[in-house]
């Protein structure tokens, strides 16, 4: 055995790039699973096209996975990656970009082949022409070692093909310290049917991890210790399975049935899926003939006393926008997730983007007010959705969730959180007849009784015609319109008496505070923990609630010289704020259907520093 | 249903008594232009109603937009007076959620037909046990008279100053390309007939599709008289009975034979032909009742009125209980916590 030396790290981040059949998103999430239970904090986005199978060797078509580990704290998937595996030659040119100089890349030789190179618009392979002389370069031919492992199996050449991603993983593992025992059970339980696949895979895997230890490639084996994370029980979620959780988790805390309308759409089909899994627990998920059905169908189940709720993106929120007035009108609890993408119209449906704030606080017609809260990493989700149906549920109202394809793809570490501490948020059924109008508030909510059918001696009629005061029946008249306009405002703007209030990291006064929402948060935390360590003082609010947003947020803002708001749009927050609190924000905007990169908000605070002192 | 739902709908329990037609309108005042066919068509239901067997405050009624859609409003029951179009996929999720309940679609030609068609198609193949009563007057009424997808072509209506070009549905040839498991024709000036279909319709276990010609006074009055009149009607109109064949005329000679598979009318008069010759109505026939169907727009053939197929099929919202059944028998009722803390978990001291 070739000697080998090993070498510790605070923080990697690994690239897998190939062809979007190459089975780069599984290798991502495997070794982001096993690496999750080696204790490190991690962080992933999977960047994958729109298109299945787009052709192969293509730029196009290339899927890419990026994790960033470590023995610290990690906030982001990572600005830069360490290693690229590029699957191919297009794998190679679309993601060199967002390697760090002096970086390594591990490619597999077959891939850049004359077809490859030409299809990825290559007229000299560059594994061979010193164009990559400021990176670390290992060829190795992977599909030909596949082939060779599997040799004496008779298997088709496809599916030869298919298993060359667990090479890539195997030596990784091997590059990376890792174990290969948690994608063996996960293979063997994936594959239980198909046996030949399955020792394939097994096969695979383990000669890429042994080529990692025997050959002398590579010399030296990097160490990545556990992190320091809060003490407690792990496991790693991504935001669209801790989406659904929170709304199970949510409808089981409210003693109410979860019903799920929804139309499949990217990137929200997952919560779709996940929850149609869960139906030993009295979860129903209803697949909609369309988006309108989605939300229709589970306001009339919210009707029906059920926590109704529906899930899209974008797109679909434009399509459900009629049935949000319906709901504002008709004061049922209802929660709907947008779980955003690149628009507009079909826009990036892969690409990631935070471009539905506005659409979400106002797109709607006539005056109707619905609140909305934004989940800020990908396990915050579970505790975010919770929040919406609370308040959905408390206040008898439609409730705007948003997330983003990086939120609902991306996956972190989370500390599970103890079920039996969390809040009850059961309603209470209107049931006594004695007095009963539809539309007489609770005095410090303002909502409105939720009366079922089923319940003798409430039969009562809603709409979307307007409603007169109390009766609930319609009304034309243009005093009643405006009460009930005001009264329905009034209403939102007291779930703010019913959150917390903002919290700031950092000192609460200075030269400038970073205001941000949503996904930006792990890159914020990033970029101000960067600052910071280079001695200046930077601030950070986030916001999880945007309607009503949190009762101290002006006073926060007119503490801080300059308010920063870096957004995946083009500057929604920050109109909002300056309409809200007048105050002259500065906004950082990126709409590249990706998330920012810490070092983009870093630069942008420093240069801000620079010129306020 | 959750453990909530259960002690509301148990709360105030009482025998309700036996009720009559009164007992189902509601304190609203009724708002149809005088003369419109809606008013029958209300007094019908209600009427039915106290004979169904089913606590009024189990009763939804769901609606969309249009004059029809205001029914709601007058029933004295649970209601949703819903937005264009999506009063079916309001009941639908309704449905699902509360499968005790007995859900009605009121919805119009242009409601369900066009704005709603998407809806209306996939509740009719789903098969929920939902009960759509189609008001069709071949117009929109509410919004002062413009085409609907039922008008005749060549209509002149204010859109379609030089007659519409629109070839028209056929709502019963909808429904029974969609699948659908129930499906009838009735008329608002035929109180009888109406309740008769009604009856049927509400007994029916599965989506039930009943097409109400009503007639608008304003926009389109007398789209229907040839049915409705007493002059006219019973040569324009063929009654279908289960079991019986299909003879109509003001003599009763005339009658409908197959010829091949198309329809077409034979006198019993000359001796030529005998009831013996004609087509027989079965409801349970799916073929036939396409055919049925089918002679509604033909100009040689009497109208088809009556129940052109009812069916048993199961019902998705049973269907959907059952999945949930069966999968708490295999797996155990679901454990939040113990989900929240399965699969691959690590732990940090």
């Amino acid at each position: 055995m070739s000697a080998k030396t090993t070498q510790k790290l605070d923080e990697v981040t690994i690239r897998f790039a190939g062809d979007s059949g190459d089975g780069m998103q599984l290798t991502g999430t495997q070794f982001t699973n096993t690496t999750a239970l080696l204790g490190n904090d991690l962080s992933t986005l999977p960047d994958y096209p729109a298109e299945i199978r787009a052709p192969q060797g293509t730029l196009f078509g290339v899927s890419g996975f990026q994790i960033h580990f470590g023995s610290r704290e990690i906030h982001t998937p990572g600005d830069q990656c360490d290693v690229l595996v590029a699957m191919n030659a297009a794998a190679l040119k679309v993601n060199l970009g967002s390697l760090v100089d002096g970086g390594a890349i591990i490619a597999n030789t077959e891939g850049f082949n004359d077809k490859n190179l030409k299809l990825a618009g290559y007229t000299a392979n560059p594994l061979k022409d010193r164009s990559l002389g400021k990176y670390q370069v290992y060829e190795v031919d992977i599909s030909k070692l596949t082939a060779l492992a599997l040799q004496d199996m008779n298997l088709s050449s496809k599916i030869v093909d298919r298993s060359k991603n667990f090479f890539a993983l195997g030596m990784m593992y091997w590059m990376y310290d890792r174990p290969v025992d948690s994608t063996l059970e996960w293979i063997q339980k994936k594959f239980a049917n198909k046996p030949e696949i399955m020792e394939a895979n097994t096969r695979v895997l383990k000669a890429g991890w042994n080529y990692g230890e025997t050959t002398e490639i590579f010399t030296v084996r990097y160490l990545v210790g556990p992190a320091k994370l809060a003490p407690g029980k792990y496991r790693n979620i991504t935001g669209n399975e801790a989406t659904a959780w929170g709304l199970m988790a949510a409808a089981r805390k409210a003693n109410l049935d979860l019903f799920l309308g929804s139309y499949p759409i990217t990137p929200a089909s997952d919560i779709l899926h996940e929850l149609s899994i869960y139906k030993h627990f009295g979860v129903k998920t209803f697949q909609a003939e369309d988006e309108i059905a989605g939300v229709t169908s589970a306001l009339g189940a919210s009707f029906g006393g059920a926590l109704g709720v529906t899930t899209t993106s974008g797109p679909g929120i434009a399509l459900k926008t009629e049935a949000l007035g319906l709901a504002t009108m008709v004061e049922l609890p209802l929660v709907v997730c947008n779980i955003q993408r690149g628009g507009p119209s079909t826009g990036l449906p892969t690409k990631t983007e935070q471009a539905d704030l506005l659409q979400a606080l106002y797109g709607r017609n006539g005056e109707a007010p619905i609140p909305v809260l934004a989940a800020s990493t990908p396990a915050d989700c579970f505790e975010t959705v919770f929040e919406a149906c609370r308040i959905a549920i408390k206040f008898m109202t439609p409730v705007i969730f948003l997330s983003d394809g990086y939120l609902g793809n991306g996956s972190e570490p989370w500390l599970i959180p103890d079920y039996d501490k969390m809040p009850d948020i059961s309603p209470t059924f209107r049931t006594n007849p004695e007095g009963f109008l539809p539309y007489l508030r609770d005095e410090v909510t303002l909502s409105r009784p939720w009366a079922i059918p089923g319940t003798a001696g409430l039969e009562h009629r809603i709409g979307g015609l307007e409603k007169q005061h109390l009766t609930g029946n319609v009304s034309y008249d243009p005093q009643n319109h405006e009460m009930m306009i005001k009264l329905r405002a009034d209403k939102v703007e007291r779930i703010a008496n019913d959150i917390p209030l903002a919290q700031v990291d950092g000192d609460a006064e200075g030269a400038l505070i970073v205001a941000g929402w949503g996904s930006t948060y792990g890159a914020i935390r990033s970029a101000v923990s960067r600052i910071r360590d280079t001695g200046k003082k930077v601030s950070h609010v986030h916001l999880r609630y945007l309607n009503p947003l949190p009762k101290n947020l002006g006073e926060i803002l007119y503490k801080f010289k300059n308010v920063l708001v870096p957004e995946i749009n083009m500057g929604q927050l920050s109109k909002l704020l300056r309409a809200k609190y007048l105050v002259p924000t500065i906004s950082l905007n990126k709409v590249q259907g990706l998330p920012f990169k810490a070092m983009e908000i870093e630069n942008k605070i420093e240069e801000i520093l620079k010129g306020s002192s | 249903m959750s453990t909530l739902v259960e002690e509301a709908i148990r709360a105030n329990l009482a025998p309700e008594g036996k009720l009559t037609a009164k007992d189902f309108q509601s304190d609203q005042d009724v708002r149809w232009c005088p003369g419109c066919g809606d008013y029958s068509i209300l007094a019908q239901t209600q009427r039915i109603m106290p004979d169904l067997g089913i606590p009024r405050h189990t009763m939804v009624f769901v609606s969309g937009i249009g004059c029809s859609s205001r029914f709601p409003y007058y029933m004295n029951m649970y209601g949703i007076h819903g937005i264009h179009g999506r009063a079916t996929a309001i009941a639908s999720g309704l449905k699902m959620a509360r499968p005790d309940l007995s859900v009605w679609v009121v919805t119009g030609d242009g409601d369900g037909l066009s704005i709603g068609g998407n809806h209306l198609i996939h509740l009719l193949r789903r098969n929920l046990d939902i009960k759509v009563l189609l008001f069709n007057n071949q117009i929109y009424g509410l919004t002062k008279g413009q085409y609907s997808p039922t008008s005749e072509t060549g209509k002149i209506t204010k859109s379609t100053p030089y007659g519409s070009i629109d070839y028209p549905f056929n709502p019963a040839s909808l429904a029974l390309g969609s699948s659908a498991t129930f499906v009838a024709r009735t008329m608002d000036r035929d109180p009888k007939h109406m309740q008769t279909v009604l009856k049927r319709a509400a007994g029916h276990q599965g989506t039930s599709f009943v097409e109400i010609y009503q007639n608008c006074n304003v926009f389109n009055d007398g789209a229907f008289f040839p049915f409705t009149e007493k002059d006219s009607k019973e040569d324009n109109v063929v009654f279908l009975e289960h079991g019986k064949p299909l003879i109509f005329g003001k003599e009763k000679d005339k009658g409908i034979r197959l010829n091949g598979f198309t329809p077409e009318v034979v006198s019993l008069k000359d001796g030529k032909y005998s009831a013996d010759d004609l087509l027989v109505h079965n409801e349970h026939d799916t073929t036939l009742s396409f055919i049925l169907a089918d002679m509604t727009y033909k100009p040689n053939l009497p109208r088809p009125i009556g129940i052109f197929l009812a069916l048993t099929r199961p019902c998705y919202e049973r269907e959907m209980q059952h999945q949930i059944q069966a999968a708490k028998e295999k797996r155990g009722d679901g454990d939040m916590k113990k989900l929240l803390n399965s699969g691959e978990t690590w732990v940090i001291n």
